[in-house]
């Protein structure tokens, strides 16, 4: 697989807060009923977490889940190992009416790092970012600037952006300009 | 003259002074000033010209409602035209010029205006520049741009930077005076998360000059230490230097922070426009002192009362040494009390109440001022500056008792709650005869999707002018919001505020109040934009008696402050003038923002490279890298030829066509949508997205479709593949793939939510390269992997393999006419596949195509192209695609539209090919011409082009257009007009140019 590279290759800005691509990463569109036990089983079974609640997200490392719409998750797995887990779902839902697409590629993975990370994804993102309305555990499909993007927390200081690809450059401008300008002193 | 005091000044740094220039000359101010206490300071009285009679012009106020003050700011990259000096905080180096005059600020040829005012009269513009027409345009026009116009237009691009901020708030209160801090802590103390933002750069607003005693305390040491508990609590966030600018929708705020207005060394964004969603609004704005309208009301040294004592206690400034006070209320007592005890002159108060009683006139009284009951000015003495002013009775019509002479008249004509951000969103107003104000209606206030109100105002802006109640209000309205917002915890005792005890105030809207044209004719309303009290009563004369229109007619309100001194007084003298009671004549809209906000805030980050997003394609960079001309198509970039060496962009695209049609072309198709439907129900869904069949297609293979909206005109085209039993992949156009998307989405959500299909858009999973011309095959077989052959894989199949050692599938499919496969691999993959192919095809004579060889090739076969062909108004009868319509199918969206009568109707225009007898282009847009005229006396037509290309295939122009019988007309020859006037002969023929029974693809 040398021939695969991510959108902007690994770029970072640098700065109190840091913007960096995030490389590959495999992303599974997954939609069916998510109370369904056979959907529930093969999403913990892939990414170690149950289906979310509606504005949640877990992960870890390279595998994680993430609610999308009262009838689509995100599964984040390896790169490499994406089109397995396809497999293992299409396995486990067969008879199902479901759909699950290798999403992977169609999208830039950005993380945000630093003090004021929560306030240059402010700037740009509509969502209630304020401590007490979101967390490590809470994800959001939004905007930043004039795009849709997707966006949850590792650790306090630290957001992980997906959006599409074809847009991962403005997106990386974008939050690096945020960065750059400095805090905000909000939150 | 005005001048610096030796005591006062609570906002200035005695001990830092700072050097400012203004129209080049150098003076000093203080840290602390605004552009406005520091002119003062330096006599520099007269600060610009009036708009549309040259008027000399003065500061009037000392806050965001001033209307005279305005300057060109900074220089170069840093310029901004129009900006207030009363709220230009002074810093080292600020460089400003005055406006609107000509040649100098002195000495204004303009001027002359005003001695023709008489011709110049309200609705002058409507009356006089209208015959004869070309007048307009070549006199009328030209001079009267010369003439008007405010600040110059910046040259350079701003250097600064912006940014936008959201956040999100249970409270947000706008205004951080006494109101607004009490709200602030009731509020807070409930738990609430709360936003105090405040416009200037201190905290108390009004109190902290005129300083009543709250809870005991003086003004300034209350709000010291409601500041200080504020600042302790967690959930609280007070911004200074923010303007709460406009409210909207659902609690939907914004919000103009000036983060280095008054600092421009500061690192960081210049300004930042905070977009707040609150569940409640307090409006704690206070209130803008009127002006009173007497003639000559205009001249620079007549200030508002509030003002001249605001830069005697805030800046230290006096700007008179002998002060006239005229009011009709007790406020203006103070400025005369504060002026008195700094040592100034007060040769008199004038007041037009016959026997008014109150605290502060006893105070004045005291301090041995003279004052005149019942009195008014009736006239104001001096040129660039007052000399004096003329006493009448008010009851008269101007006769003068005596003249003062004076170098300053401060004068009130009462207070006006600021409502705008109330109204913004539906606010409504009552009007106060005791008071003589417009103030807020609580029980109507603005109302959220829950039918209940989310603004609430509070203290001097909800018509509360005295400390007591409008602390209280304050703190109450901080607890109400609370409340509203779901927070039901205590929020402790109300403050309690004491000041003096005042008389009711007497409406007066003319002074004095039988006043002759000469003096109305002199009475100004709109100091900005000249109107005065003789205009307005002339516009109603005339007719225009709604508010709305007297605005537009006179120009009242129309200028950069919109309004803050003129409205009131100016739907006061209408209201008079109709006969009429002012609540009836009603206010005109307030609209936001409340002051002009910067341009650049608006636009925030969003400039240069992050003025709009571009998408790119795994393959964009190596399209930059060797020539791309790129076209936008939608958001993104593609190529439309890819420029060698001398070659001109024509030239490119001809060779790119000769190439592809001759040997081997790639193009990077990438950008086409991609949208994979799945389910049980998916067949049956897609039939209803398509006009023809795509249920039953086979796996394997590929169909071309079209979809129509439900009013029956074309929308979208594209190749569906069946990829499995219950899964298809529609092709989009580039542009359509979102919108396609949401299409799907709309009718599986909103229309058929029971059947079972699932959509998802993976456009961008995929790079796709057409491999294209007759060596097409021989690349693929030559990087390996996959049977290409015609028996394996035939036109309009497809299949999954490895080719060249990517994970590929393969889409025999032609947009050109040529043998082609359409070949996606992963998008993380596309930049390498594109490398490989161009290395491979280096021996069977590769070159990359862009998108106008792409448009010329699918010409030269007469397909249609999306936006070309169709334009929203097109069928797909219009272009002989019945073949596509399925007749088995019982409905699909557009079917019924297309029986409708217009739709069915023979004589619309229909698709033909088109050649000029002489090979030239037609150009581009062009009109088939018919005889006669029609109503309007324009030409008849009887088609239009809808391609139109020179094909270097075929070595000619060649055309596609929608033309009256078209088809039935093969061989005739029509005429198509040009852009210089005359016209090109063409002969209908066969669309399909190339290859008419398709042998090129046929391998």
């Amino acid at each position: 697989m040398s021939n695969a590279v991510s959108t902007l290759q690994g770029k970072v800005a640098a700065g109190e807060v840091t913007v960096r691509e995030g490389g590959l990463r495999g992303m599974i569109t997954f939609r069916g009923d998510l109370s369904n036990a056979k959907l529930k089983s093969v999403c913990k079974s892939l990414t170690g977490f149950g289906v979310p609640e509606m504005g949640k997200a877990a992960s870890n490392g390279d595998k994680g889940v993430a609610w999308m719409s009262p009838d689509e998750l995100l599964i984040l797995v390896p790169h490499a190992e994406t089109n397995a887990a396809i497999a293992a779902i299409e396995k486990a839902m067969k008879g199902q009416h479901f759909l699950a697409k290798n999403v992977s590629d169609a999208r830039t993975h950005l993380t945000v790092q630093g003090l004021f990370s929560r306030e240059v994804i402010a700037k740009l993102a509509p969502a209630d970012l304020h401590p007490d309305s979101f967390k490590v555990g809470d994800f959001r499909r939004t905007r930043l600037g004039q795009i849709a993007a997707a966006f949850w927390m590792t650790d306090d200081e630290t957001f992980e952006v997906i959006c599409f690809r074809s847009v991962g450059q403005y997106a990386f401008d974008l939050l690096a300009a945020s960065a750059k300008a400095g805090p905000v002193g909000h939150f | 003259m005005s001048t610096r005091l030796a005591l006062g000044g609570r906002l200035v740094n005695k001990n830092k002074a700072v050097s400012f220039a203004f129209n080049g000359k150098n003076l000093r101010g203080y840290e602390g000033d605004t552009l406005a206490s520091a002119l003062l300071a330096n006599d520099q009285m007269l600060v610009g010209r009036s708009f549309k009679y040259h008027r000399p012009r003065g500061v009037i106020a000392s806050g965001a409602e001033e209307p005279n003050g305005l300057v060109n700011l900074g220089k170069g990259s840093t310029f901004e035209p129009n900006q207030r000096m009363t709220t230009t905080e002074l810093f080292e180096g600020l460089s400003a010029t005055s406006q609107n005059h000509w040649p100098s600020l002195e000495f204004d040829v303009g001027a002359i205006n005003t001695h023709l005012s008489r011709f110049l009269p309200a609705g002058f513009y409507y009356k006089m520049f209208i015959h004869p027409r070309p007048f307009w345009k070549y006199v009328y026009e030209p001079i009267i741009r010369h003439s008007a116009g405010l600040g110059k237009a910046p040259t350079e691009q701003d250097s600064d930077t912006y940014e936008h901020f959201h956040a999100h708030f249970d409270v947000m209160i706008v205004g951080g005076g006494i109101s607004g801090l009490a709200a602030a802590h009731s509020s807070a103390q409930t738990g609430a998360r709360v936003l105090l933002v405040e416009q200037t750069a201190d905290w108390g607003g009004r109190a902290v000059v005129d300083a009543p005693k709250i809870d005991g305390l003086t003004a300034q040491e209350w709000v010291n230490k409601t500041v200080q508990d504020l600042e302790s609590m967690g959930n609280v966030t007070m911004r200074l230097r923010m303007q709460g600018s406009g409210v909207y929708d659902h609690g939907y705020v914004l919000a103009y922070e000036r983060l280095s207005d008054h600092a421009p060394e500061m690192e960081g964004p210049r300004h930042r426009l905070w977009r707040i969603r609150a569940k409640q609004i307090v409006t704690a704005t206070g209130a803008i002192e009127r002006p009173l309208s007497f003639a000559g009301n205009d001249i620079p040294g007549v200030l508002l009362a509030a003002a001249v004592r605001d830069y005697a206690i805030n800046f230290g400034v006096s700007v008179g040494d002998r002060t006239v006070v005229v009011t009709n209320n007790d406020d203006a007592y103070r400025t005369a009390i504060v002026l008195k005890n700094a040592g100034l002159d007060i040769p008199a108060i004038i007041d037009a109440r016959t026997a008014p009683e109150g605290d502060l006139i006893d105070e004045a009284r005291a301090l041995g001022i003279r004052i005149e009951f019942g009195k008014a000015v009736a006239k104001v003495k001096g040129g660039k500056r007052v000399t004096g002013v003329e006493i009448c009775t008010q009851a008269g019509e101007g006769a003068v008792l005596e003249e003062i002479s004076c170098d300053c008249v401060a004068m009130s004509g009462g207070w006006s709650p600021v409502v705008h951000l109330w109204s913004h969103c539906g606010g409504k107003l009552n009007w106060d005869d005791v008071q003589a104000m417009f103030r807020p209606d609580p029980e109507r206030a603005p109302t959220g999707a829950d039918g209940l109100g989310f603004v609430t105002t509070a203290g001097v802006a909800n018509g509360h002018l005295f400390t007591a109640e409008a602390v209280a209000d304050g703190f109450a309205a901080g607890r109400a919001a609370a409340k509203a917002a779901g927070f039901k915890s205590k929020a402790g005792q109300a403050p309690l505020g004491e000041c003096a005890h005042e008389g009711p105030i007497s409406a007066v809207w003319l002074m004095p109040q039988g006043a002759k044209h000469a003096l109305r004719s002199k009475a100004w309303l709109d100091f900005q934009n000249d109107v005065k009290v003789s205009d307005v009563q002339l516009a109603a004369q005339e007719g225009y008696e709604s508010v709305e229109h007297a605005k537009r007619y006179t120009t009242i309100g129309m200028a950069t402050d919109q309004g803050k001194l003129s409205n009131i007084n100016g739907l006061a003298i209408l209201s008079k003038a109709l006969n009429a009671d002012i609540p009836n004549v009603g206010t005109t809209t307030f609209r936001p923002p409340y002051t002009p906000i910067s341009l650049s805030s608006i636009t925030g980050v969003a400039k240069n490279e992050l003025f709009q997003p571009i998408r790119k394609t795994p393959m964009s960079d190596w399209h930059a890298a060797n020539g791309a001309d790129f076209e936008p198509v939608g958001q993104w970039r593609r190529p439309y030829a890819y420029i060698r060496g001398t070659e001109t962009v024509e030239d490119a695209v001809n060779r790119e066509v000769v190439n592809t049609r001759e040997k081997l072309g790639l193009l990077d198709a990438s950008t086409l949508g991609k949208l994979v439907v799945k389910g049980p129900d998916a067949g049956k869904f897609l039939d209803m997205m398509y006009t023809n069949m795509m249920s039953n297609l086979a796996v394997g293979k590929c169909r071309y479709g079209l979809m129509c909206s439900e009013n029956g005109f074309l929308s979208d085209d594209g190749v569906v593949a069946r990829i499995d039993e219950d899964t298809w992949l529609c092709h989009t156009t580039t542009g359509g793939a979102e919108r396609i998307h949401a299409w799907m989405e709309d009718w599986l959500q909103c229309e058929w939510w029971d059947w079972k299909v699932y959509v998802a858009n993976v456009t961008e999973q995929w790079a796709q390269v057409a491999v294209v011309g007759p060596n097409a095959r021989k690349v693929l077989e030559k990087i390996g992997g996959m049977d290409v052959s015609k028996e394996t894989l035939p036109f309009m199949q497809w299949a999954d393999g490895t080719l060249g050692g990517f994970d590929a599938r393969v889409y025999r499919i032609s947009f050109s006419g040529e043998l082609s496969y359409e070949i996606a691999v992963p998008a993380s993959q596309g930049a390498a596949f594109w490398e490989l192919l161009l290395a491979a095809g280096q021996e069977f004579g590769v070159m990359p195509y862009g998108t106008e060889a792409l448009h010329i090739m699918r010409a030269e076969k007469g397909f249609i192209m999306i936006g070309d062909e169709t334009d929203g108004t097109v069928i797909p009868q219009d272009l002989n695609l019945q073949w596509a319509l399925s007749k088995k199918k019982t409905d699909y969206l557009g079917k019924r539209a297309h029986e409708r009568s217009h739709m069915a109707d023979p004589n619309r225009w229909k698709l033909v090919g088109l050649e000029t007898l002489d090979g030239s282009v037609i150009p581009d847009g062009s009109y088939a011409i018919a005889d006669g005229t029609n109503a309007n006396g324009q030409r008849n037509t009887q088609g239009r082009i809808t391609s139109t290309y020179y094909s270097p295939t075929l070595k000619k122009g060649i055309a596609m257009g929608l033309v009256l019988h078209g088809p039935d007309r093969m061989g005739e020859e029509i005429e198509f007009n040009k852009v210089d006037g005359t016209t090109v002969r063409a002969k209908i023929v066969d669309p399909v140019f190339y290859d008419k029974e398709g042998a090129k693809n046929n391998v």
